[in-house]
């Protein structure tokens, strides 16, 4: 095994970035009303949709700052 | 009877049945042998196990009973989604660990990293145990999600759902894990067609969101259980429990772990904990299904009625038979790897471990053929036998006894301070104080309400007993510790858990 010598890779506090989307998501009573609507979409809805994509955006910005190689 | 409808859903049904078969010749690899046979001889990469993970969570299930849930009680049944969000970066921490040590030591199930992390037979057969149990119910479930669109058509009874399952049981058992990672590329592709139609065609018809939302806020508070459009305070501390219990489930049912172990390489599990999230958006619209049906006026009884009434109501009749057909081939897949991932348990943690200690890898493929037959059967036989509502609350149990696997599973991968023994206890006693509190509301509810420093906190019971779980695992590790009870050898190194950070 090769495994010897780890190359550089991004320092380890870039983790800390999964709990973005668990405060964003996981606390109902932040979020819950309807106003302000989009398109006729209560907040409730398109607020959690938007952190779709946040998520995803968290999740890619982590698999580049963690590459391992 | 519907049937251009039928005649459009049998059509998709048979091409699908016939790629099953093909799956077999598809990265050819000896499949009598249980690493190919069970994990596809871990040569996924990152478009198919793309394709098999999104497979393992898209279920039937989640394209009927999340928009039930919406439909039937408002706003809770939204949880579906941050519980999607979140579990993609949690596992982006903790999968590449397990890829790595799995591959490092031919591990085929999470019950052979137990056994050689804690050197300890009767915790890896309690986890192996947990998996087949909280997978049995699951599979059953796929069936009422199939039977709901089988209906919409005009077919009721039994036998349309045996002779789905003996299709599918013949090309898993020739095929392996080929055939369903095969069909879940066609399967998703339909489903996504579907889902983008509806969210186009349907608002239009309805007169915008706007509409659709007033409606359904209207249509629920005047059900005999009033809902919301929006969660109420009551409910704060209930969805997102179950957003967070079942986001920490998910990759713990053999079945997700199963895609994760046949994935290529290393990167290719991170990369797709990183592109997953494209399903999450899917699921949102899917949810919103329910209150589509709620302002189109679908009224039925049975919440997984409602989604497939409401495709009837708003689509030609051709096209409701291919987003049926999309439905029951998106229950096919999932039941296909959840029997493969629990004939993998029994072969590798029961079969080798308490009976035919040296079996070959041509014997384990054999009994896992066999066990996955009769995992189905079993599955069958529990759909037919007992009343749809008991096989849901089923379900929501299994989320309560995997989630009790998580210390010795996840903690496992990062330290080896947790006791062997006080792993076994601590999983003992969450399970039995999970099943306690689901005891307390008749079966009926897997949300408890503990009452806490004078505050009645109602939550995810899946939750609650991983507390307990976790409490009596540290306090028991601390004894066994300080009186020096054997902690047996550990057979990984630290560096196990790296393979493959450098390439």
């Amino acid at each position: 095994m090769d495994n010897t010598t780890p190359r550089k890779k991004g320092s380890p506090w870039w983790y800390l970035l999964i709990l973005v989307p668990l405060i964003g998501t996981l606390f109902p009573a932040f979020y819950s009303s309807v106003s302000p609507e989009l398109w006729g979409i209560p907040f409730f809805y398109w607020y959690q949709m938007l952190w779709v994509i946040v998520s995803a955006a968290v999740s890619a910005a982590m698999y580049l700052l963690l590459r391992e190689n | 009877m519907q049937w251009t409808a039928l005649v459009v859903f049998i059509l998709f049904f048979l091409l699908v049945t016939i790629l099953g078969f093909f799956a077999a010749r598809w990265r050819k690899g000896d499949l009598s042998n249980l690493e190919e046979w069970g994990l596809a001889g871990r040569r996924f990469g990152t478009m198919v196990t793309w394709f098999l993970v999104g497979g393992d969570i898209y279920t039937a299930y989640t394209f009927i009973a999340v928009p039930g849930l919406m439909y039937g009680a408002g706003a809770l049944g939204f949880y579906a989604v941050p519980y999607t969000i979140v579990v993609y970066p949690i596992f982006f921490m903790i999968l590449p660990r397990f890829w790595s040590v799995a591959k490092k030591h031919g591990y085929v199930t999470v019950s052979d990293f137990i056994q050689g992390r804690f050197d300890d037979r009767l915790l890896a057969l309690a986890i192996a145990l947990t998996g087949i149990v909280a997978t049995m119910p699951y599979i059953a479930l796929q069936l009422t999600g199939m039977q709901a669109v089988l209906a919409a058509m005009g077919i009721g009874g039994e036998w349309p759902l045996i002779v789905a399952f003996i299709i599918l049981a013949l090309y898993t058992y020739t095929s392996g894990l080929r055939a369903p990672a095969m069909i879940a590329v066609v399967k998703d592709l339909m489903i996504y067609i579907t889902v983008i139609v509806a969210i186009i065609v349907i608002p239009i018809k309805l007169g915008g969101f706007g509409n659709i939302f007033h409606s359904a806020q209207t249509a629920l508070a005047h059900a005999a259980t009033p809902g919301s459009i929006v969660a109420t305070p009551a409910q704060y501390s209930m969805y997102g429990t179950l957003a967070f219990g079942s986001a920490l489930a998910l990759f713990l049912y053999p079945h997700a772990m199963t895609g994760v172990f046949s994935a290529d390489s290393r990167k290719t599990v991170k990369r797709n904990m990183a592109l997953l999230p494209a399903y999450s958006f899917a699921l949102g619209i899917i949810a919103l299904l329910g209150f589509m049906a709620l302002a189109a006026g679908i009224h039925t009884k049975t919440s997984n009625a409602a989604v497939p009434l409401l495709f009837l109501k708003e689509f030609p009749s051709w096209f409701s038979g291919f987003a049926f057909a999309a439905i029951a081939i998106g229950a096919i897949v999932p039941a296909a790897i959840m029997s493969i991932a629990a004939a993998n348990l029994f072969t590798r943690n029961i079969y080798r471990a308490y009976f035919v200690k040296n079996a070959t890898p041509q014997q384990e493929g054999r009994v896992a053929k066999i066990v996955s037959l009769v995992v189905k059967l079993g599955a069958l036989v529990f759909i037919i036998g007992f009343p749809q509502q008991y096989a849901i609350s089923m379900q929501q149990v299994g989320g309560i006894l995997i989630l009790q696997t998580l210390p010795a599973l996840i903690f496992g991968l990062y330290t080896r301070w947790f006791h062997r023994r006080a792993l076994l206890v601590g999983w003992l006693a969450g399970i039995a104080y999970g099943i306690y509190m689901w005891s307390t509301t008749g079966y009926k509810s897997t949300t408890y309400t503990l009452h806490l420093f004078g505050q009645a906190i109602p939550a995810y019971a899946a939750i609650w007993a991983l507390i307990v779980n976790v409490i009596v695992t540290v306090i028991l590790t601390l004894v066994l510790n300080a009186v020096r009870v054997s902690q047996g050898e550990d057979s990984t190194t630290a560096t196990d858990y790296q393979l493959e950070t450098n390439i």
